[in-house]
């Protein structure tokens, strides 16, 4: 909704912008002042065209349109030529103006199009309402893609600042049994691995490795915290708790094994399959853990290059 | 597949508003647990699920599955709503049992999304078996 303001803005920049032989149809359709009104109807009809200009070697002499067409007909003209019928005196506008000089003709003269002719005089287009609404869009477009590109690029940030090495580092709290908002730390990580330009199956493998870290610390322990540490080189995600601790962490790894009550189970976890996605997901894992204190997850996903380059 | 003929061929019924009928989804899961969801790795997934807390909705944002569709008749609490129109993820439902649901859709073509490679040493202890790939 925010974005209604800034595009009417970024369309009436355009209009005045954009030059008319940005625009303009360049397959002009023309035809002889010598053609019947006969088969001027067949072009019309042929070419799914509203009128044309009128060109006799190689100079443009008028323009005629369905309104002359329909006026030959009424009086049983048809044999006539175009050149009996049409309108002289056209009026055409230079290739090199903007837009907005056409936008303002249109306005005031209310004809349906506008031969363009360049600084020597000669007809080098048509000009249609159409054409500018299309030209319009085709730059809006254009510019809605570059924008999407540089607003994913935040990843600049890691190229344009100098150091030996640079890293984001990012924490979030998270709180025991909270199902409501449990799930939002991950989400938050997931977006700014976008932002920051990450390949899409990166990001989904840090995604659900984050994601099941910070459901084991909300299933399971009085709560702790998901820090995610970012750089060009390599993603490290910690998921720290404050207790109660694993008294056997090989048994805690092992696939299956699950400590979580009934209750937990009926929301759809405790399989005991967390610590096992994680590990598939992830390049390297490190579980430590001492009763009574906490216990600390690292997961670590080192990127390829292909994977650095997207960054 | 589009969503708009997922719910013909299953008879049913979107939940969250703005639900694009033209929706693609590519290939289709059926699960209830958690974990299960997380290890298909395939976006573009059609979930099937009897369950209904929000976690499924963060699940499925985690997981990049593209819709959710509750099977037997389940419909999901005001919180799990609410959280998937903010993450744009469209909400369906259907009176039909997981069992149905999964084999009418996938009669009319709507692929498996995958096995996880997570089971592959459970079988091949119990049976032996090398997972195919």
């Amino acid at each position: 909704m925010n974005r209604v303001p800034t595009e009417l803005t970024k369309v009436q920049e355009l209009i005045y912008e954009l030059k008319i032989h940005d625009v303009m149809c360049r397959d002009v359709i023309t035809v002889a002042p010598d053609l019947s009104m006969y088969e001027l109807k067949d072009v019309l009809r042929v070419k799914r065209i509203s009128g044309v200009p009128v060109v006799l070697d190689g100079a443009l002499v008028g323009m005629i349109s369905m309104e002359n067409l329909i006026l030959a007909l009424e009086r049983g003209e048809l044999s006539a030529t175009v050149g009996e019928k049409m309108t002289r005196n056209v009026r055409a506008v230079q290739a090199q103006e903007s837009v907005v000089s056409a936008v303002n003709l249109f306005a005031r003269l209310g004809y349906g199009r506008f031969p363009v002719v360049d600084e020597q005089g000669s007809l080098v287009g048509i000009l249609t309402k159409g054409d500018i609404v299309r030209g319009l869009l085709r730059q809006l477009e254009g510019q809605w893609h570059d924008e999407e590109i540089k607003r994913y690029r935040a990843s600049h940030i890691f190229e344009d600042i100098e150091s030996d090495q640079t890293a984001l580092l990012l924490r979030y709290r998270v709180d025991p049994k909270d199902f409501v908002r449990g799930g939002e730390a991950s989400s938050k990580i997931k977006r700014a691995l976008e932002r920051l330009g990450a390949q899409p199956g990166l990001i989904r493998r840090v995604a659900v490795a984050t994601y099941e870290a910070e459901i084991n610390i909300m299933i399971h322990s009085v709560g702790g915290e998901l820090i995610a540490e970012l750089s060009p080189e390599r993603m490290r995600i910690s998921a720290v708790d404050n207790g109660p601790g694993i008294p056997d962490v090989e048994q805690a790894l092992r696939p299956g094994f699950s400590t979580a009550p009934d209750w937990i189970r009926e929301l759809g976890f405790g399989a005991g399959m967390g610590l096992v996605n994680i590990k598939r997901c992830a390049d390297e894992m490190a579980l430590t853990s001492e009763v009574g204190v906490g216990t600390r997850l690292v997961i670590t996903f080192t990127l390829s290059d292909d994977e650095s380059e997207g960054r | 597949m589009r969503l708009a003929d997922v719910l013909d061929t299953v008879n049913g019924k979107a939940i969250t508003t703005g639900v694009d009928p033209d929706m693609q989804v590519t290939a289709a899961c059926g699960a209830d647990l958690m974990s299960d969801v997380l290890a298909f790795t395939h976006s573009g997934t059609l979930l099937l699920t009897g369950l209904t807390n929000p976690q499924v909705v963060r699940t499925a944002e985690m997981a990049g599955i593209r819709a959710v569709l509750f099977v037997r008749g389940k419909v999901p609490p005001p919180e799990t709503i609410s959280l998937a129109q903010d993450m744009h993820i469209p909400l369906t439902a259907t009176r039909l049992t997981m069992y149905e649901a999964c084999g009418l859709l996938y009669g009319v073509g709507l692929e498996s999304c995958g096995l996880s490679d997570l089971s592959g040493d459970a079988w091949r202890d119990a049976f032996g078996e090398e997972r195919e790939s």
